[in-house]
């Protein structure tokens, strides 16, 4: 029945080979062959997800688990990995949204492409292999091809932030993606080999989700704790989290849809669809999910601070995914895996929105990313005005929008399952969120324009391309809601039912009042409301007020629009010495020590060499005696040896 | 046997007058001659082991030392030609380039 699941990640994969190998060829004679077929791999592999999702759904709950063996890839001993695929309710939402949202942003990079700088088919296999890796990590079935489609989709990353690489900035901040990724891929892989070592004592020599997951009760609470701990650390460098969130910011350097594709809706949320995949483990070991939940609630709260100054339109949105991420790991923390998954969901709907608005706003004013060169821009390109204002709403967590229902379903069960101050944290940092993404559309949108006279000529709307998926997103932000209204409002919470088979439930939640979920819920709501009266106060209404502010809190505000110092701080405590230590290793140790040790022999072969070649006459009848002498003296040897 | 030692005397002189020769000259030729006398006394030794032993062998070496050396004529005197041409003399003396 489901046979051909593996063709899902083929699609992206034939699209790779056939633009990686005949692309540049294809690029001077029929360059629009190029996206026809990079949108089609990715449109074939979401219509097939979509025939497969509804082929799960048919089944009843309880069988809703289907796993593919493709081939053997790894055999050793009793250890064996295969390249199997796993259908069940958790791996279909994720490839949903994940090869539905790609495809949509494919689209949306034919119009932003087209005429930029850089190989066009590049950037088209590039993304097609993100598609790829991306597939083979939400469909894997052990956690050893998940790692793979894992650093996949980070090179695909370092790859596409450093697209524009002729410009030295966006290699570094290529380069910082990487590296920082290094530093959690590592613990990742430390983790695995201990989850492998433990439960290969008891003999259960497998990676296999189902496998680990029916035999993780083997371990000892320590060694979970530890594995969870390690991945943990893994995933706060994939999806940006603190102490590893750094990297993201920087990752803006990239072309426009693959922020919104890779670095907002996507690749990122993949630490939370790997905690979610495990929330077996994580749930044997509390203080590991007490862990995801503080590191998120800290990480959602100061990212929303540095976005409050941020005037980058890029890194607004930049630092809210980063915030967003957080209030993702705050819901996995307490324990409400699906929450978690319906706010990756809706996320993805909205965010991805919003960055391809910025791109088409970008598109419009020449690529100026300043906010300060804005303005006014409601009445020129009306299409995208209404979607990212519409994006906002859902993203802000207006009542009725895609995120007020994730928002709020992750601060309902922080609540209810016994976390009163990081809910506290959350509610503020909606409020930040309504704050500075209205102050985005205020100061992008509002007011007089401020570009110069050139720019302000070429204002355009972006071509049908572009706008297509724009509404499309628009639409998703708008009803994506719906599919996880809760049951104090009328609905029925299908995706939480959806996923039930996949999750193990940490703690109760029956034991607070419907009318308690209902004041929490009129909390957020007002604080969402003040945000953006807050917003539009001092954007539209008394537009000194902002730098008044400024003034008056100059140390706040610095450190803010500095974002906190941590690039400089993480500079002087990592960055420096590493850079000292590996200058003295370069010219202390292998400089002075290997390079002298290999001259030093080539020196002395070269003195011996200069005294030995005095008997090098050049005369034939020297030769000739030396020659004699030799073998007057083998005969000699022979002779006296026989004898 | 009498006549092997004369035979074997007789080659061994052949061959140190060749070794003399080929050190002592200085023509080319004359050290290429002095080479071709060396050759005639190891033959000459070959030949009468042969004969002493009853077998072809060392006749059969000898076969093969004077076609190599019926090459090695050919092919020394086309470089003594060359040598000449280049610089008006055979002289090995002067010819002490085959260094470093």
């Amino acid at each position: 029945m489901f046979d051909y699941i593996w063709l899902i990640p083929v699609f992206p994969l034939i699209g790779v080979l056939v633009n990686g190998i005949l692309g540049r060829r294809l690029e001077e004679t029929n360059k629009s062959s190029i996206h026809w077929i990079a949108c089609s791999a990715v449109g074939l592999a979401f219509v097939l997800t979509v025939v497969t999702f509804f082929q799960l759904l048919a089944l009843p709950g309880p069988e809703r688990l289907v796993e593919y063996v493709w081939f053997e890839w790894i055999r050793a001993g009793d250890f064996s990995v295969s390249i199997a695929y796993q259908i069940d309710p958790l791996s279909m939402v994720m490839c949903l949204f994940v090869t539905g949202v790609g495809f949509l942003i494919h689209i949306y990079s034919i119009g932003y492409m087209l005429h930029s700088e850089g190989r066009y088919y590049r950037y088209f296999t590039y993304l097609n292999l993100f598609m790829f890796s991306m597939i083979n990590l939400v469909l894997a079935n052990n956690f050893l091809l998940m790692f793979l489609g894992w650093e996949g989709v980070g090179m695909c990353s370092y790859l596409l932030i450093g697209f524009w690489f002729s410009n030295l900035d966006n290699a570094k901040a290529g380069k910082k993606a990487f590296i920082t990724n290094r530093v959690g891929d590592f613990a990742f892989l430390i983790a695995l080999f201990l989850l492998m070592i433990s439960l290969g004592e008891h003999g259960v020599w497998s990676l296999r989700f189902t496998q680990v997951f029916e035999h993780a009760h083997l371990m000892p609470q320590g060694v979970v704790t530890a594995v969870c701990l390690l991945f943990f650390i893994g995933c706060t460098a994939k999806s940006a989290q603190i102490p590893l969130y750094v990297w993201l910011p920087d990752a803006m350097a990239g072309p426009t849809p693959v922020s919104a594709l890779i670095h907002a809706a996507t690749m990122v949320t993949s630490g939370i669809y790997f905690i979610a995949r495990s929330n077996v483990l994580y749930s044997m070991s509390p203080l590991s999910l007490q862990v995801v939940a503080v590191i998120g609630a800290l990480t959602a709260f100061m990212a929303a601070t540095i976005a409050l100054t941020q005037n980058d339109i890029k890194r607004v949105l930049a630092y809210s995914t980063v915030s967003q991420l957080g209030y993702m790991f705050l819901g996995l923390g307490v324990g409400a895996f699906s929450a978690g998954i319906f706010h990756v969901v809706t996320h993805s709907f909205f965010k991805a929105l919003l960055f391809l608005c910025a791109g088409s706003v970008m598109h419009a004013l020449a690529n100026e990313q300043d906010m300060r060169f804005m303005g006014g821009l409601r009445k020129k390109i009306p299409v995208t005005y209404i979607t990212m204002l519409l994006g906002t709403l859902a993203i802000a967590g207006f009542p009725g929008l895609s995120g007020f229902f994730s928002k709020d379903e992750i601060l309902w069960y922080t609540f209810a399952n016994g976390h009163p101050v990081l809910w506290l944290i959350g509610v503020i940092t909606a409020g930040m969120t309504a704050f500075y993404m209205f102050r985005l559309i205020f100061m992008t949108f509002f007011n007089e324009c401020r570009a110069s006279q050139d720019v302000q000529k070429h204002i355009h709307e972006s071509p049908k391309s572009m706008t297509v998926p724009m509404t499309v997103l628009a639409v998703l932000s708008i009803i994506g809601g719906a599919i996880g209204v809760p049951a104090a409002l009328g609905g029925s919470n299908r995706i939480e039912h959806f996923l039930e088979p996949v999750m193990h439930h940490v703690g109760g939640h029956g034991h607070h009042s419907v009318s308690t979920e209902y004041l929490l819920m009129i909390i957020s709501v007002v604080i969402v409301f003040i945000g953006i009266g807050l917003a539009y106060t001092m954007y539209v209404r008394k537009r000194e007020l902002p730098h008044e502010l400024a003034t008056k809190f100059q140390w706040l505000y610095t450190a803010m629009l500095n974002k906190w110092y941590v690039d400089e701080i993480y500079s002087l405590l990592i960055v420096r010495p590493l850079h000292a230590l590996s200058v003295f290793l370069w010219k202390g140790f292998d400089v002075r020590v290997i390079d002298g040790a290999v001259n030093g022999v080539a020196h002395a072969v070269g003195w011996c060499g200069s005294r030995l070649r005095i008997i090098q006459s050049g005369y034939v009848q020297a030769y000739a005696i030396s020659f004699l002498f030799g073998a007057a003296l083998l005969v000699m040897y022979s002779v006296f040896a026989l004898v | 046997m009498e006549y092997q030692s004369v035979f074997l005397g007789l080659g061994l002189a052949l061959f140190l007058i060749g070794t003399a020769g080929a050190l002592v000259r200085r023509t080319a030729i004359v050290v290429f001659l002095s080479i071709e006398i060396m050759l005639g006394g190891v033959n000459l030794v070959f030949l009468t082991f042969a004969r002493s032993t009853q077998s072809a062998d060392g006749a059969f070496m000898v076969m093969c030392i004077m076609a190599v050396a019926a090459v090695e004529a050919a092919v020394g005197l086309a470089i003594f030609f060359r040598m000449y041409q280049k610089t008006g003399s055979i002289d090995v003396e002067r010819f002490n380039l085959l260094k470093w």
